[in-house]
This record gives C-alpha cells, structure tokens and sequence, in this order.
C-alpha cells in the first residue's frame, strides 16, 4: 500500500502511558493532521514516525516497507520543527542544502534543487542571510524549505505556525494548503490549534490522552463530534444534558425532538452557537424562549449569552438585540448533534 | 558636563558621575599598574641587561639575551633553546589536543546524569584541582613506580629496562600536564554542553547527517563559546608550566617554564630569564591574535 501505516503504536514515559495503542492509515498526498491538547501524545507519536523517538511497541510501514526498526538518517521522512532548528552558523543555501549534502549529492543538482524550492517558497532573495537576520515568518519558510528539498516521502510538521502571530499565522495556513496540494506529499502536521486543523487537513485525528478519540475529514469532525470533548475542543459547542424515553430528549431547559434515535437513554447534545437562529414566531418544533443576558460584539459577529441555559448563540452582527430582550430560539432537529460517548 | 541627568533612577550631574566613577575604578587601576604593568616593564628592562660575574645585574644595554636565545652563545651556534621552546609549543598543544578530545565523552557523560548525581560527578573531575600540583606530580610517581602493573607491562614490552620507573619521560609529562589541564577544558565546556540545544541534533538526524557532520554542525557550533575559554585556559599556562615537567621529566625533558625557572634559580642569570620570558609572552600574544583571528566573532574570555 502507498502511504503510511500505524500499527498498534504504544510508547510509555515512566509511568505516563504517552501513546495507547495508535493505529491508523495515512494515504499518499493527504494532508492529515494531528490534532489535540498539550500533553495528549500528539508530538510524541510524530517523533517515532520521524525516527526521533523509538516506540515500545507496534510497526511503522512506509509505502509497504517496514521502517519500524530503522533510524532517523536512513528514513525518507523530512521534519519541520516547532523551532525551526535552523543551523545559525550556516547561511539559508546551506541550511537548505544541508540533506543534500548529507547524502553526497552532487553539487550541481544540489545548486538546482536548492534555487527551485528556494524560488518556489520565495526565498530567493535571501540565499546569503544567516537564520539570526531573518523574521518568524521567512524562518519558517526556510524550515519548511530544508525539508522539501529533500523530497521525503512524508513531510512532517511538529506545530510549525505556533512562533508566527495570528495574522501571519492564518496566512500561512492558506499557503501550506495549497503547496500540499500542488506537490501532492503527505504532510502530516501536529497542532493544537482547531482552528489550523480545519483550515489545512485533508483528514483529522483528534488525540486525548494518548488515543485517537475521532477521525475524519473536518467536516465530519467538526459537525459531527462523537463526545464531549471533541465538541467542545473543535470550535465550541452548546451541550445540554437530558434522557431521551417516548421519542423525544427531555432536558431542564426544555424537551426536543431529534433526527435520530440515540443508542442511549441518559447523555449529551451539542448544538454549535452558530447553528441556533433567531425566530420572530415561535417556531413549528423545537422553540426555546430565552433571555439574553450578555452581548460580545467580535466585529464579524455577535455573541449572545441567554437564559435559560446559559444557552450560547452566534449572530450577525445586523441584529437589533439589546440585553433583556426575549427571543423565540429555533434548535431545528437536523442541526443537533447527538453525543455517543 | 554640570547638567542634570537621570543614571538608572538617580537625579544626578554628569560632573559628579564622572567623579563617582573614578573613585571606583582606582583601587583596580592601582593593583594592576603595581602589579601587571610595572613589574612587566621591569621585566623588559632586565631583558636587556647584562649578568655579572657573581649573578648580579650588570646595566649595559645589550641584544646579546635575544641572540643567545635564538642560538649565538659563547660556544658557537646551537638551537638548543629554540628547540626547547618549540618543544613547549608543542606540548601545550598536544596538552590541549588531548584535553579537547577528553573532555567531549567526559562532558557527554555527566550532562547524560540525572540532576541528582550529575554535580557529584562534576565535584568529582574539580577535586583533583584543589589538591596542590606538587602533591599531585608525585602521586604520578607512585602510579608510574617500578613496582605497578605500568612499568612492569612496559618493561614486559622491552620499552624500558626491568625495574625500572616509568618516569621521568615524555609520557609522564603528558599524563601529568593532562590530568593538571582537564578540569580547565571541561567545566567551560560542561557548561555550554549542559544548554546544549539536542533539536539541533535532531534536525541534523532528521536530514541525514552522519555522526561527523552532526558533530560539526550540530554540536560544535553550539559548543564553541566554552571550548574556546577552555583552549585558552590551558595552552596558555601549559605553554610556562614548569613543576610538572620538572618533576615528571626531569633534564630528560625541559620545557621553557623549567628554562626560566633555571634563570632565576640556580644559574642566577635575570637578565637572560627576562629575556625568555618576554619570548615566551610575545609567542603567547601572537598563539591567542591568531586564534581570536581564526575565530572571529568569538569572545575569547
């Protein structure tokens, strides 16, 4: 098979169990993402594919091949970072040039394949600066160029955007996307950003305490999150304990219907602020009347706390709403989500 | 010059700050003109005087200290001098060399220890350099004795005679110059290897690089503030150090610092120990403009 297969990766720090059990297939040319909190094994997992890190058990197999026992020098995977890492004694030419150079090619080819990754990523300007002389933006382009060059079969990406500030960080991410798509590689990039996650991937693993909790493309995690973490890590979400018996969910606040049955008869919903809207008339099914309480205007968009609840919305910002106002809240079925965990 | 100024909060006059200042730095002006410069400007006078018949200093000024070191004695043209000075050039390099290349694994190793023990060890190497340097010559003695495993494999080996001591030769000076200069070489470097960025090394690993190359670009780099306080911390000495080889290599094996020693001792001739000294820091000064030159950008101390 062509990609990256995880079986049964197990890793332990002392008595911190870092990765449980981690099995997952990662396609040729797709953007997957790791994405999770501090602490959830994420980095960890991404380090034993880099060969940095060596797992205490399970296999790594790349493009069919078992990689499991070999070292990072002799794996065709290239890394980017958090730092950077940049070698600050070395010019960007060098530093680019530097895999190359590991691996004895000539260098005339090496002139080439530096000057065109280089070009591709627009460093060319600046082959003669040293990493001190450049900003957080172009280092991680320089970063990202030293791997490329080396053209590795899977591209990893440990937090690259975390040094960058937000709007140069949400510019990047656009870019990243796009470079993945036009060198189809595999890139795997490891964020606790869910914001990042959403924008980049092709696929996303969502990571808590060692495990993949949820997997899939990002519409499918973030409109479909199978518990209470996913809902609430991935954007953020309205959840509203209650027991589901005669068809219907009963809750403190109010009883709704929903799309389907849960496979429960006590559990969560979630509903995404942005999901909820705003009714003159009391709606057909599932009206909630509510009270707002608090108003935050985001320049975009408004965010209005109401009770009961506190129930969260999200609405433009063209609303007349003013504190105290009573609202006809619509939670139509098809947009609630149903928590399985 | 009288106008107010503000110096870290303190209202006060440029005049006043000036006066402050100097109050301060005397004491340290003082020590080192009395005992740096003087004496080093003595030391250029005696240089080129003469010696008396009974060792006195005799005030004529004269090359003739400056010629006899380079080989015009009384007895016609010889290079003994300048074959012992070069011969300490040498063993201060190879003193050096060996301690750079010691220090590396020994660093390695106490940086690898868990916080616990990892200031034991570094008690451990400074120990040795509380003990007196004479004390420590002489437990070379009993090491390198007749009696030990090391004089009786080397005289299994017919390196040298049955029974016989180990020392005094070039080999003791070495151990002896050595386990005097490690401690120099590896506390500066343990401390630049203690902050040792290993994602550097990594990233080396991630692309490819052989252990050479990951020494080179990896660690050296980030290992050179140190090494360089430690290269010069024992080159500098060890190129004057005259108890050790004294001691451990006796008439076998003269260094310039036993040369001088000689000087001043019993053969009473200052003005030709002048002479060599001033050989000897001239020979210093150009060994550390070199190496600052080869290293540019490197605070040398």
């Amino acid at each position: 098979m062509k990609g990256l297969s995880l079986k049964g990766i197990n890793k332990t720090f002392g008595k911190v169990h870092a990765v449980r059990d981690v099995s997952k297939d990662i396609h040729s040319g797709e953007f997957f993402t790791l994405l999770g909190p501090s602490g959830c094994g994420k980095t960890t997992l991404l380090r034993m594919i880099a060969g940095l890190e060596l797992q205490d058990s399970g296999r790594i197999i790349l493009d069919g091949e078992d990689i499991t026992g070999l070292p990072a020098i002799k794996r065709h995977i290239n890394t980017v970072f958090q730092s950077y890492a940049l070698f600050p004694h070395l010019n960007i030419f060098d530093n680019v040039a530097f895999g190359l150079r590991s691996r004895k090619v000539p260098g005339v080819e090496v002139n080439k394949r530096v000057k065109n990754t280089l070009e591709m990523l627009e460093l060319g300007e600046m082959t003669k600066r040293f990493p001190h002389q450049l900003s957080g933006g172009q280092s991680q382009r320089v970063a990202l160029a030293r791997a490329l060059v080396n053209e590795p079969k899977v591209l990893l990406l440990d937090e690259p955007m975390s040094a960058l500030d937000a709007k140069l960080r949400a510019q990047v991410q656009v870019e990243l996307r796009r470079l993945q798509q036009k060198l189809h590689q595999t890139f795997i990039l490891v964020t606790h950003d869910q914001d990042e996650a959403l924008i980049v991937s092709d696929r996303i693993a969502v990571m808590k305490d060692g495990q993949i909790i949820q997997y899939g493309t990002p519409a499918e995690v973030y409109d479909f999150p199978k518990n209470r973490f996913v809902a609430e890590f991935l954007g953020s979400a309205n959840l509203i304990e209650g027991n589901y018996r005669d068809g219907l969910f009963h809750t403190q606040i109010g009883i709704f219907e929903l799309e389907k049955p849960p496979s429960w008869e006590k559990g969560f919903i979630a509903i995404r602020p942005e999901w909820i809207r705003i009714s003159d008339t009391e709606p057909v099914k599932n009206g909630l009347r509510a009270t707002v309480t608090e108003i935050i205007y985001r320049g975009t968009n408004l965010d209005i706390s109401l009770t009961p609840g506190p129930i969260r919305l999200r609405t433009s910002t063209y609303s007349h709403i003013k504190i105290g106002d009573e609202l006809w809240l619509d939670l139509a079925p098809k947009e609630i989500a149903v928590l399985n965990e | 010059m009288n106008k107010l100024i503000i110096w870290y909060g303190e209202l006060i006059t440029g005049h006043k700050l000036l006066k402050r200042g100097l109050f301060f730095l005397t004491p340290g002006m003082l020590w080192l003109i009395l005992f740096l410069v003087l004496p080093g400007l003595i030391l250029i006078l005696v240089s080129f005087a003469g010696r008396g018949t009974y060792g006195d200093l005799v005030w004529e000024f004269s090359f003739e200290n400056y010629t006899r070191l380079i080989g015009y004695g009384i007895f016609g043209w010889t290079l003994d001098y300048v074959y012992i000075l070069f011969r300490s050039i040498w063993v201060a390099l190879v003193t050096t060399c060996l301690s750079v290349v010691l220090s590396y694994p020994l660093c390695f190793y106490i940086a690898k220890k868990p916080l616990r023990t990892r200031y034991l060890w570094l008690t451990i190497v400074i120990i040795p350099f509380w003990t007196n340097m004479v004390i420590r010559a002489y437990a070379w003695f009993l090491i390198l004795a007749p009696e030990l495993p090391f004089a009786k494999l080397a005289a299994f080996l017919k390196l040298i005679p049955e029974g016989a001591p180990l020392y005094p030769s070039a080999l003791a000076v070495y151990l002896g110059m050595i386990s005097m200069f490690l401690p120099f070489v590896a506390l500066p470097l343990f401390s630049s290897i203690e902050r040792l960025d290993w994602t550097l090394v990594e990233a080396a690993q991630d692309l490819y690089a052989s252990n050479f190359r990951i020494f080179m670009h990896a660690i050296l780099p980030q290992t050179l503030p140190g090494l360089s306080v430690g290269i010069i911390l024992t080159i500098v000495p060890a190129m004057g150090m005259f108890v050790v080889p004294d001691l451990l290599g006796g008439a076998k094996y003269m260094l310039i610092g036993n040369l001088i020693q000689q000087q001043f001792g019993s053969s009473r001739d200052y003005a030709f120990g002048a002479a060599i000294s001033m050989a000897l820091m001239i020979l210093t000064l150009i060994s550390l403009y070199l190496y600052k030159r080869k290293n540019r950008g490197v605070d040398l101390i």
